[in-house]
């Protein structure tokens, strides 16, 4: 028998507004001070800890964001919305409910487009709704603490139908909402501190059955790679219970990054109850038409036409549109680099070409010495300048290939011109023909016996003479350049 | 020989002298607090904090003369606190065992307010806990009785705010009603009480029983006294969503010249008096021949919606009690149980803290939390606020023939302590007539009246459409008070 998985996603997104959702604390720790490093408690006041007797005021540029959100996806939004309370009790939550929105939320059907091997295809979304983060319990010992920095954070929760029926699928969803979320400058969409985190309802059922399968939630999945993992495991467990004839038990998992797998952390025994109900002290949020259109003209360029745009005006394959695409500053970054690049570029014909090498030093190069170091695109010394000569000098052969990735890694790490590296590297490609020509026919005399077998038509031989004057030269000449004096060389002798 | 001056005589006599007068009105009243014995005072502000202020107080109005009180229309009143509001830096117990140790960190809207207008918070008075009860004998801490006859209650929840007016402890107070918190212990008490319009007065800072219920209002002796605290305390608060977000929510003193001279006042029919203790009936009458004597329009309304309300009422108070007392978790506010620390289980720890609840407050708690849950939210939770919108109506529609009613404040005058601990739906309807204006959000003014045949006060209520407040105090000046002294010895 096969199966199919049927798969819907809640996104939690961090809203990177100023101040928190309902009262005046800073949302966000200082510039330059990770959450980790935040002084514990230090962004709290009267209304995010719960004093008795203190009231909730709504922070307008939340509504704005979620506007933004709903706009974006293509959904209706809904006035007026309401507030509801979620009731439950956790240390780290202040008032003993979370306010958040149920039955009204702000926005409602809407739909994000993602890019398969087979084309495109359209996740529904169910609804986006405003809500309050909670605080954080540390553990110190026996003993269990309440961190309140992050109470009251603003969040949108982003739910889609189960639309999406692979992990490949899933993770593509994820990474389209977060390129979104971002051009949309509404998230700072920093995964390791958790600005973007996703929940999986996973279930699997034979192919042709309509009825859905007993459906597992894994919670709280950051990243890219892990929703893919995580969901592919999940999908394989329970198809192998099944096969085996047991049940599957509704609950909620865990992913365990590290072996791979995913884990019980509570089972549902019974139906949650969160005694939702209107919070009576904040007003339904009214929307006018007004202030829709207003936010809807000054929606940025969105990821998907930046995307179609790098395709149509560069000749980017939609890969690496989208790759530049799911990260806006990364593709800000290009589009200033062949800003810089084309006017130096001569014949308009070359832009593709300078599009396509600068592009390959970025996702290759540039976001591997991201994930390495785990860091920013906006934390890294480069500019979009550098890239472009870099890349410029590149194609014009100037440097190598190795020789590039060199001084980007210089760039990246330490700042500095191109200029300065590729002399300090000594990494400059020789292009002087009468010198380098010197060179290459002393080698050929030195290695009769190998030039000879070439010119008899033994093609594979090139590749040793090739070696033999890049040794002699420290690797500066420039390989293509050689081989095309060596080709001189025989033809003239031959 | 107790103060019986209204603010505005001492303010006068003050002026004459600044030294002295003030000085010893706040000495009266500490005196009179050391040997209370109806249980109003729950905790003192310090007398040299007090003694400070006075001195303060003093010296502006030597320098500013009259001028003062035009500036700080509440300088040298001396006000008790209901102990559900916060001020910071004292307690904010809530009549609750679960707040012993708690100090505000801020001070309510209302307390900021009464001090820059140069109030003096004398403290925090009793109050049933966490504002749920009619009675007064709620309190987690003292026991209150009723200021002339020790055996009877005195009515809640503003039980020490309607018992430190009347006995003379304060000027004036600040109660929260919720269902006729502040009306039914000045009823039973024998002083005046507001409760506002929803949404004139800020509840930041009001420890949340019924959050679309609850409002702050003044308890006093006198109506001049009352408009007083009235000036002050309300207007709109950018801390409180639900206050009303325009000029309108302050107080109007212009409103005089506009009310209309002859009032159409709506007196209940009799189908809607079924219980009430004859005396109080036959004032009524009284009081409805009094009304049209001084020149009001008198018609008779059958609001036969009153019997609903008082179910509706509770369902939806005790709902929005069941949330907003989760809070109360063992986390926060330094009271825990001792239990809680050895607690192994998250359950554990909260059932050990949460404990310390009244029995009062547990009741409400899990009859919210069940109304709320699925299954039953909607023949409850959602079913009484479509009724309470309906209630919310046909009062609107009452309001265009007619521009106040007049009705009683309670059935009976204050009954005896204990009498309905055992009967619940007794205890509850002693709010018949008070939760409709709760449920519509509309102002009702409570004052005294006449005594029953044991002397005890019976007070009346009158209840206007929404923003009438200031009409209500007028009217109730014009057509329906007595000048007779109920509430002091
Ligand atoms: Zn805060």
């Amino acid at each position: 028998m096969n199966f199919e998985a049927v798969i819907g996603l809640e996104t939690h997104v961090q809203l990177n507004t100023e101040s928190k959702i309902f009262c005046g604390c800073p949302a966000k720790p200082r510039t330059g001070v990770s959450v980790a490093d935040q002084e514990i408690n230090s962004s709290i006041c009267p209304v995010c800890t719960a004093q008795p007797g203190t009231l909730p005021v709504l922070n307008q540029k939340v509504v704005e964001f979620a506007l933004r959100a709903g706009l974006a996806t293509q959904c209706s939004i809904r006035s007026p919305n309401v507030f509801a309370r979620k009731n439950y009790f956790y240390p780290d939550l202040p008032k003993g409910y979370q306010i958040t929105q149920f039955e009204l939320p702000i926005a409602e059907n809407g739909f994000i487009l993602i890019d398969l091997p087979s084309g495109e295809k359209k996740i529904r979304l169910k609804r986006i709704h405003i809500e309050e983060d909670a605080g954080k319990n540390v553990h110190y010992g026996p003993y269990s603490l309440v961190n309140l920095n992050r109470a009251g954070v603003p969040l949108i929760e982003v739910v889609t139908e189960p639309d999406l029926s692979t992990p490949q699928e899933a993770s593509q969803y994820m990474k389209a909402l977060y390129a979104l979320v971002t051009y949309l400058e509404i998230c700072d969409g920093n995964l390791q501190e958790g600005n973007f985190r996703c929940d999986a309802n996973v279930s699997v059922r034979p192919i042709g059955e309509s009825r859905l399968g007993t459906r597992v939630e894994i919670k709280n999945v950051n990243s890219f790679r892990y929703i893919e993992k995580a969901i592919e495991y999940e999908i394989h467990r329970q198809v192998e219970m099944i096969r085996a004839g047991k049940r599957i038990v509704q609950e909620t998992r865990g992913f365990d990054s590290a072996r791979g797998v995913t884990q019980t952390l509570r089972v549902k025994e019974e139906a949650e109850e969160y005694r939702y109900f209107p919070d009576p002290d904040l007003a339904p949020i009214v929307i006018s038409d007004r202030q829709i259109e207003l936010v809807r003209v000054a929606l940025p360029e969105l990821p998907r036409d930046h995307q179609k745009r790098l395709e149509s005006e560069y000749k980017l394959s939609s890969y690496d549109a989208s790759v530049l695409t799911t990260d806006k500053t990364l593709a800000v970054f290009f589009d200033q680099c062949i800003a810089y690049m084309r006017p130096k570029a001569k014949p308009e014909a070359d832009v593709p070409s300078l599009a396509k090498s600068c592009c390959n030093l970025l996702t290759t190069e540039v976001l591997r010495f991201l994930t390495e170091n785990q860091i920013e695109m906006s934390e890294v010394k480069i500019t979009p300048s550098d890239l472009g000569e870099l890349t410029l000098k590149w194609v014009a052969q100037e440097v190598s290939s190795t020789g590039a990735k060199k001084v980007l890694e210089k760039l990246l790490s330490e700042g500095g011109s191109v200029e300065l590296w590729v002399t300090k590297l000594g990494v400059k490609q020789e292009n002087n023909d009468g010198e380098l020509m010197k060179i290459v026919e002393s080698v050929l005399a030195e290695n009769g016996a190998q030039f000879k077998e070439y010119c008899s038509g033994k093609d594979k031989v090139i590749g040793f003479l090739v070696g033999q004057i890049m040794k002699k030269t420290g690797g500066k000449a420039n390989p293509s350049k050689v081989q095309m004096l060596i080709a001189d060389i025989a033809k003239k002798s031959g | 020989m107790k103060n019986s001056q209204t603010v505005l005589a001492f303010q006068e006599s003050w002026l004459a002298e600044p030294r002295v007068a003030l000085d010893k009105k706040i000495a009266e009243y500490l005196g009179s607090i050391v040997v209370d014995q109806t249980g109003a005072f729950l905790s003192q502000v310090a007398e040299t904090k007090l003694r400070s202020q006075a001195e303060t107080l003093a010296n502006e109005l030597k320098t500013q003369g009259e001028k003062l009180f035009k500036e700080k229309p509440l300088a040298g009143v001396c006000i008790g606190i209901k102990d559900n509001i916060a001020v910071e830096g004292e307690q904010l117990t809530c009549g609750s065992r679960i707040l012993e140790k708690y100090r505000a960190p801020y001070s309510a809207t209302v307390i900021e307010r009464c001090e820059k207008a140069g109030a003096l918070i004398f403290g925090k008075l009793n109050l049933d806990e966490f504002a749920m009860g009619s009675s007064g004998e709620n309190s987690a801490y003292l026991k209150t009785s009723h200021p002339t006859h020790p055996d009877r209650v005195c009515g809640g929840s503003s039980s020490g705010s309607a018992l430190a007016v009347a006995g003379r402890l304060v000027d004036t107070s600040l109660g929260s009603d919720t269902g006729g918190s502040i009306r039914l212990p000045a009823s039973f008490c024998g002083t005046f009480g507001l409760k506002p319009t929803y949404g004139r007065v800020s509840r930041y800072g009001l420890v949340a029983y019924g959050s679309s219920l609850d409002q702050i209002g003044p308890l006093s002796n006198s109506l001049s006294d009352l408009e007083l605290m009235a000036r002050v305390i309300y207007g709109s608060d950018p801390r409180d969503s639900t206050s009303v977000q325009t000029e309108l929510a302050g107080w109007n003193s212009e409103v005089s010249k506009s009310a209309n001279p002859r009032p159409q006042f709506g007196f209940l029919a009799d189908n809607c008096l079924e219980g009430l203790q004859p005396e109080i009936r036959l004032q009524y009458e009284v009081l409805k021949e009094q009304a049209r004597s001084k020149g009001a329009q008198v018609s008779e309304i059958d609001l036969g919606f009153l019997k609903q309300s008082v179910p509706v009422y509770y369902i939806i108070a005790m709902c929005e009690a069941s949330s907003n007392l989760s809070r109360f978790d063992g986390v926060r506010y330094q009271s825990r149980a001792a239990a809680s620390f050895e607690a192994s289980k998250l359950d554990e720890f909260y059932e050990s803290t949460r404990a310390l609840f009244g029995s009062e407050v547990k009741k409400r708690i899990l009859l919210g939390a069940f109304a709320l849950s699925s299954g039953y939210y909607d023949d409850y939770y959602l079913k009484a606020a479509k009724v309470r919108r309906l209630i919310a109506q046909e009062l609107n529609q009452v309001f265009q023939k007619i521009e106040a009613i007049v009705l009683p404040t309670s059935s009976t005058t204050a009954f005896k302590k204990g009498e309905r601990q055992t009967d619940p739906v007794k205890m509850f309807l002693s709010d018949l007539y008070t939760v409709v204006a709760n449920l519509a959000g509309v102002p009702a003014l409570a004052f005294p009246h006449s005594k029953d045949n044991e002397g005890l006060p019976i007070g009346f209520q009158i209840m206007g459409p929404g923003f009438s407040d200031e009409k209500l105090v007028i009217w109730a000046e014009q057509y329906l008070t007595q000048a007779i002294d109920v509430g002091a010895k």
